[in-house]
């Protein structure tokens, strides 16, 4: 680990930093202007967005969307996982991301199931009193 | 560099001295850690998401419940004191990489100033966190319990804006006492009780003849449905049982119980990590200020604890997400 390398472009090599310290100052404005954009939305919640797609929300969808993105370049360049060797960042980011998925997944379903026994009139559950 | 697939000989495979990894012990053991804490949190969000997708058509609102900002009062301002909380994380984020870029040049004076900056940034966190566990148990409107245990808020008619329990209700002389060890059954007692009961609410209601009644459940549109003047009498005289204030284990005025525990518990447990997160860093800020690192020629301890403080950071980011966005 003589030296210290960084790769120093982001955005597929589309930004490339003299230093280590400015790309940290450009993923921060990055992270920045993506909390702003989150921020934003939240409060004025546009009505564009008030579809529905697979049982979710676009507006929630594009909030996940931007929670990845930010995940991903406080992973990749806070903690250094650009420079580590790409062996170690599919153990631990591939490990994470599939049990992660898959428990997702397991848990939303069966709420969803849950649900729907809970609103299904021919149960006779009443919450409503 | 690509060490693995180079190595052209077996025996040169097999005889050791190969990093497939290339990183140091330590490293890569706070990494697998990391990855550890990560599924905790994940099951923690994703039960959190379970409790919500079972009380879809119920569950509270968050823009609704975190409302406020320190100093400013009788003000709605969602968003914008948990944006201030993620900016100031994100800030110590940053300044904790600074210090590692600075420990891989050797600069004592600037990791010393960098962590510094990134002690403070955590403690500003924990302490806005705490400030907001205050708020919400607290709470500031209040509410009244139904049988089911459902949640009936109380609204202005004309402006449609929340009117607090207080604003109301009538104080009637004959109040009940809190029932302890000393003054009842030796063996039980009960905590403290709401401001009023529920016969104070009822005729305080219906004095006010501008006061509606908002229930739980969402319309189509995505709003707490508003009752009639009729109807909410209705509710309220057959169905009402207690008055509730803030939050706690059992209850609270937003809505269902268990939003108030997950509230509790993730970012309970996340302020944790946040706390011991800050303890890491001072045991490593005077570590760096007496020289240990100096002297063992690598700041590879502020790099550990940096990938841990990041971590943080990144459970904060999806917390945000989950919690006050989604």
């Amino acid at each position: 680990m003589a030296g210290h390398t960084h790769k120093l472009e982001i955005f597929r090599g589309l930004i490339k930093f003299k230093s280590n310290t400015q790309k940290i100052i450009g993923v921060l404005i990055l992270l920045s202007i993506v909390t702003l954009v989150e921020v934003a939305l939240g409060i004025y919640k546009p009505e564009v967005l008030n579809e529905s797609f697979a049982n979710l929300k676009l507006l929630n969808w594009v909030f996940i969307i931007l929670t990845i993105v930010k995940a991903y370049y406080i992973t990749w360049d806070f903690m250094h996982m650009r420079d580590e060797t790409s062996i170690l960042r599919r153990v631990v980011v591939w490990t994470a991301v599939f049990l992660i998925l898959y428990l997702s997944f397991i848990f939303i379903q069966e709420a969803g199931y849950i649900f729907d026994e809970f609103d299904d009139p021919s149960n006779y559950i009443k919450t409503d009193f | 560099m690509g060490t693995t697939a180079n190595t052209t000989s077996n025996e040169k495979i097999w005889a050791g001295g190969n990093k497939p990894l290339n990183a140091s012990y330590g490293k890569m053991m706070m990494w697998f850690f990391i990855v550890s804490d990560a599924l905790t949190f994940s099951g923690f969000i994703v039960s959190y998401g379970f409790a919500r997708f079972k009380f879809a058509d119920s569950w509270p609102i968050a823009d609704e419940v975190f409302t406020h900002v320190p100093f400013v009062h009788g003000k709605e301002l969602p968003m914008i004191y948990v944006a201030f909380m993620t900016f100031v994380l994100i800030m110590s984020s940053v300044t904790m990489v600074m210090a590692v870029d600075a420990g891989h040049k050797m600069q004592k004076a600037k990791v010393t100033f960098y962590m510094f900056l990134t002690i403070i940034g955590g403690i500003i966190f924990v302490g806005s966190q705490a400030w907001e566990w205050a708020t919400f148990i607290k709470g500031d409107y209040g509410a009244v319990k139904t049988k089911g245990g459902n949640i009936l808020q109380f609204l202005d008619a004309e402006t449609s804006k929340r009117v607090s329990v207080e604003e109301f209700a009538f104080e009637f002389s004959s109040t009940r006492d809190q029932h302890q060890s000393y003054n009842g059954i030796w063996y039980d007692n009960e905590g403290s009780l709401p401001t009023f009961n529920i016969d104070e609410v009822i005729a305080g209601f219906e004095a006010n003849p501008n006061i509606l009644i908002r229930k739980q459940i969402l319309d189509e549109n995505g709003h707490k449905t508003i009752l009639s003047r009729e109807e909410s009498l209705n509710v309220l005289k057959e169905t009402g049982v207690s008055v509730v204030n803030g939050a706690n284990l059992y209850e609270n005025e937003y809505g269902v119980p268990l939003f108030a525990n997950f509230f509790f518990f993730i970012t309970g447990f996340h302020g944790f990590h946040v706390f011991s997160g800050i303890v890491l860093n001072i045991i490593i800020f005077f570590n760096v200020i007496i020289g240990t690192y100096e002297k063992r020629k690598s700041y590879e301890m502020v790099e550990k604890v940096g990938l841990y403080w990041h971590f943080v950071d990144l459970v904060w980011v999806f917390v945000f997400t989950f919690f006050y966005l989604v």
